[in-house]
């Protein structure tokens, strides 16, 4: 096999100031008045504090032509640092590239777009910009605009768009790069599902006709779908190179131990008695398998671990559990007093289950809070936004399509008719 | 597979690219389409875009033919004051222009520098190019106000190109390192506009040249416009305009010394651009 990408010894560096936040640049102004200062009292050293930050460190890899990567890895992890440096936005602080291949990089769709210009000039403009020729775009032009299903609109400027098809637009110019070496950055996180699908699969053609591809995601499901090796960074370190799954297992992992310290067993944000904490909580899919991200439509147990501080055992305790989305918003409650399902919770510790069937959450970003009380005299825990999770995907209606609104967020059959 | 070993690229820390201007000529069509955007987008507010690159030299000419040729009554040469106050005022609006909108062009497009790889140096030689659409755009206003005059102008015309010329080097040199310390220095674009308005007075737009006295004459060119906007009247008026080699000279030397600068900052301190932005 050839390689696309070496990578040998690869490091980032960033130099933070501890003025107040991070600050990216100076002012001449402070420049000016610190050498005065430093002039008339030239031995007290006036820098404000600084500290290396590395980025991303000792990272060696070799990829060959063909292969399709997934980059995952916690916020701030370094993958997006990664990919600015294979494309030569940013340079690197130590190490060594070598780059078969004309590379392309898709950190973004739509950047250079221009809201004054219409659809055709910018399907020029942004060509130019991912480093097509006029020749090329003029070649795949009837393609782009077929693609993003905007042919009415090709001279109207784009300012008079709506969302969908400025994504839309953006995205079909960028689908059509034909680059040895494509570098993809989150981008799939905007617009509709369906469209998302349709771009996956233009890029898998891209990649089956032996591109290489490195891409960066959150998105499990299309990690899963797309690549066929994964690596897992983690504050600037590789940790984890490997076939998918074992990668994937390896990131969730990794974000449960980053969220764990976080969240339940240590966590001092909560009310009630304390006689009873909930000391952890967990997703199972119904094979009793952890996931951090959810599918509509599938079954799922909700696990609370306890702790029991007290000496008794404790009848009809009532346990809610709470949903809500990414704006706060409460949009399920489940409690066993709802269905006479009131628990007994035995010395020490122990494990409640919730089994959930046909989950009725839309795709989106959710997070849960516990709540435990004593038949309703006493509040023994209560915890809120605990377990950031994701819903993605899934079959809800089973109708074997998978494009599921995103702007509401309860999902419910219902039957149509006419009289 | 030969082939495919040409296209090999080493990223190394530290090392400056090879590549480089390889890779300017190979952007080129990404400078054309920024320069044309820009244009487009400028021309789009039709009202807006020509009243700009019309109203603005007229009405400086104007204002400087009342100040300069009425209220102060500096001597002309054998053209109208008018015409020799637009000679003047085409290359110093050019560079007045490029200079500022070169020198904003990188904070002003932070977004395309932080996602995507181009040679940087686009953004503010395009910027630079934009300058040079309207210049000749007000090089049609010069005829104009020429039949008005019933003004004929030299045949030295045909050596205005290279003055021409020289105005795009100080701009370009002028625009990389203005541009450059932009990112680094965010209050620099406090400090542009005054070297605008200051270069105005300190050069010869609305007065000859010849109104500085001879033992000045020479410091007097250390502003490289001096050169290029005494170039300009010579080459269109011709006439009574006399050349004065000595500080055209110096002039080149300043506007070629300031473009290296430029080019060497810029180069510099390129490669943390997106790290600021
Ligand atoms: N220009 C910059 N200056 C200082 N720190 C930065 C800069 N860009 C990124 N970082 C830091 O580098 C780390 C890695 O960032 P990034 O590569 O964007 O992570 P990821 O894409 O995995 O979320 C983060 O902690 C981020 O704060």
């Amino acid at each position: 096999m050839k390689t696309a990408i070496e990578i040998e010894n690869l490091g980032k560096k960033y130099i933070i100031s501890h003025q107040g936040q991070a600050q990216q640049y100076v002012a001449l102004r402070d420049v000016i008045s610190d050498s005065v200062k430093k002039l008339v009292k030239p031995k007290k050293s006036m820098k404000p504090q600084r500290e290396d930050f590395w980025a991303l460190r000792n990272l060696s890899l070799q990829i060959d032509v063909g292969e399709k990567l997934g980059v995952i890895g916690r916020n701030g992890a370094g993958k997006t640092t990664l990919l600015k440096i294979l494309s030569r936005i940013t340079s690197p602080s130590e190490g060594k590239i070598k780059l078969n291949g004309r590379v392309s990089s898709l950190l973004e769709v739509g950047t250079g777009f221009h809201p004054e210009l219409t659809g055709r000039e910018n399907i020029y403009l942004n060509g130019a910009i991912l480093g097509l020729s006029r020749k090329e775009i003029r070649k795949k032009f009837a393609e782009i605009i077929e693609f993003a299903e905007i042919e009415k609109f090709l001279d109207t400027p784009v300012k008079r768009y709506s969302s969908g098809m400025y994504v839309r637009l953006a995205f079909a110019v960028a689908a059509h790069l034909e680059p040895e070496i494509l570098l993809i950055d989150e981008v799939l996180a905007v617009g509709d599902i369906q469209f998302q699908k349709k771009c996956l699969d233009k890029m898998g053609d891209i990649s089956r006709e032996g591109r290489t591809v490195l891409f960066v995601s959150h998105n499990l499901t299309a990690i899963e779908h797309f690549c066929s090796r994964c690596i897992l960074l983690q504050s600037g370190n590789l940790i984890l190179d490997g076939n998918v799954e074992s990668v994937i297992e390896g990131y969730i992992k990794d974000v449960r131990e980053g969220t764990k310290d976080l969240i339940l067993a240590d966590r001092i944000d909560r009310t009630g008695s304390g006689k009873i904490r909930a000391v952890d909580f967990k997703i199972l899919d119904s094979n009793h398998n952890e996931v951090i991200t959810m599918k509509s439509g599938e079954d799922y147990y909700f696990e609370i671990d306890y702790l029991n501080n007290s000496e008794d055992n404790f009848k009809n305790i009532v346990v809610s559990l709470d949903i809500f989305d990414d704006k706060n918003s409460g949009l399920l409650l489940f409690r066993t007093n709802f269905t006479n399902n009131n628990l007994e919770i035995k010395k020490r510790t122990g494990k409640i289950f919730c089994k959930v069937n046909n989950l009725p959450l839309a795709p989106g970003n959710y997070h849960f809070s516990i709540f435990i009380s004593s038949a309703d005299i006493e509040i023994l825990d209560y915890i809120t936004d605990i377990c950031h999770c994701v819903v993605e995907g899934g079959d809800f209606f089973g109708t074997g399509s998978s494009g599921l609104p995103t702007h509401c967020k309860i999902l419910h059959k219902a039957e149509w008719f006419i009289e | 597979m030969a082939q495919k070993d040409n296209n090999f690229l080493i990223i190394e820390s530290g090392k400056a690219e090879k590549h480089y201007f390889k890779d300017l000529w190979r952007y080129r069509e990404l400078f054309y389409f920024l320069s044309w955007r820009d244009i487009l987008v400028r021309y789009k507010q039709t009202v807006i875009g020509i009243a700009w690159s019309v109203l603005r030299p007229v009405i400086t000419m104007v204002i400087f033919t009342i100040v300069f040729g009425r209220i102060a009554k500096l001597p002309s040469v054998d053209a109208p004051y008018p015409i020799l106050v637009f000679t003047a005022l085409l290359p110093w609006l050019f560079f007045s222009s490029a200079l500022s909108d070169s020198s904003n062009s990188l904070i002003g497009n932070a977004n395309m520098i932080s996602k995507i790889y181009f040679p940087r140096m686009i953004l503010p030689a395009s910027a630079v190019i934009v300058a040079l659409i309207d210049f000749f755009i007000s090089f049609i206003l010069l005829g104009i106000i020429m039949l008005w005059y019933r003004f004929v102008p030299s045949w030295k015309i045909v050596f205005m190109p290279l003055f021409l010329l020289l105005a795009l080097i100080v701009s370009l040199g002028a625009g990389f390192l203005l541009s450059a310390l932009n990112v680094k220095y965010r209050d620099f674009k406090y400090i542009v506009p005054f070297i605008i308005q200051f270069g105005l007075y300190a050069s010869p737009v609305g007065f000859s040249s010849d109104v500085i006295p001879n033992k000045w004459r020479f410091l007097y060119s250390i502003n490289p416009m001096v050169g290029v906007i005494d170039g300009f009247r010579w080459s269109i008026i011709g006439k009574g305009v006399e050349f004065y080699i000595p500080g055209f000279l110096i002039s080149i030397f300043l506007a070629i010394l300031l473009f290296l600068i430029g080019i060497i900052y810029f180069r510099k301190t390129e490669k943390t651009f997106a790290d600021r932005i």
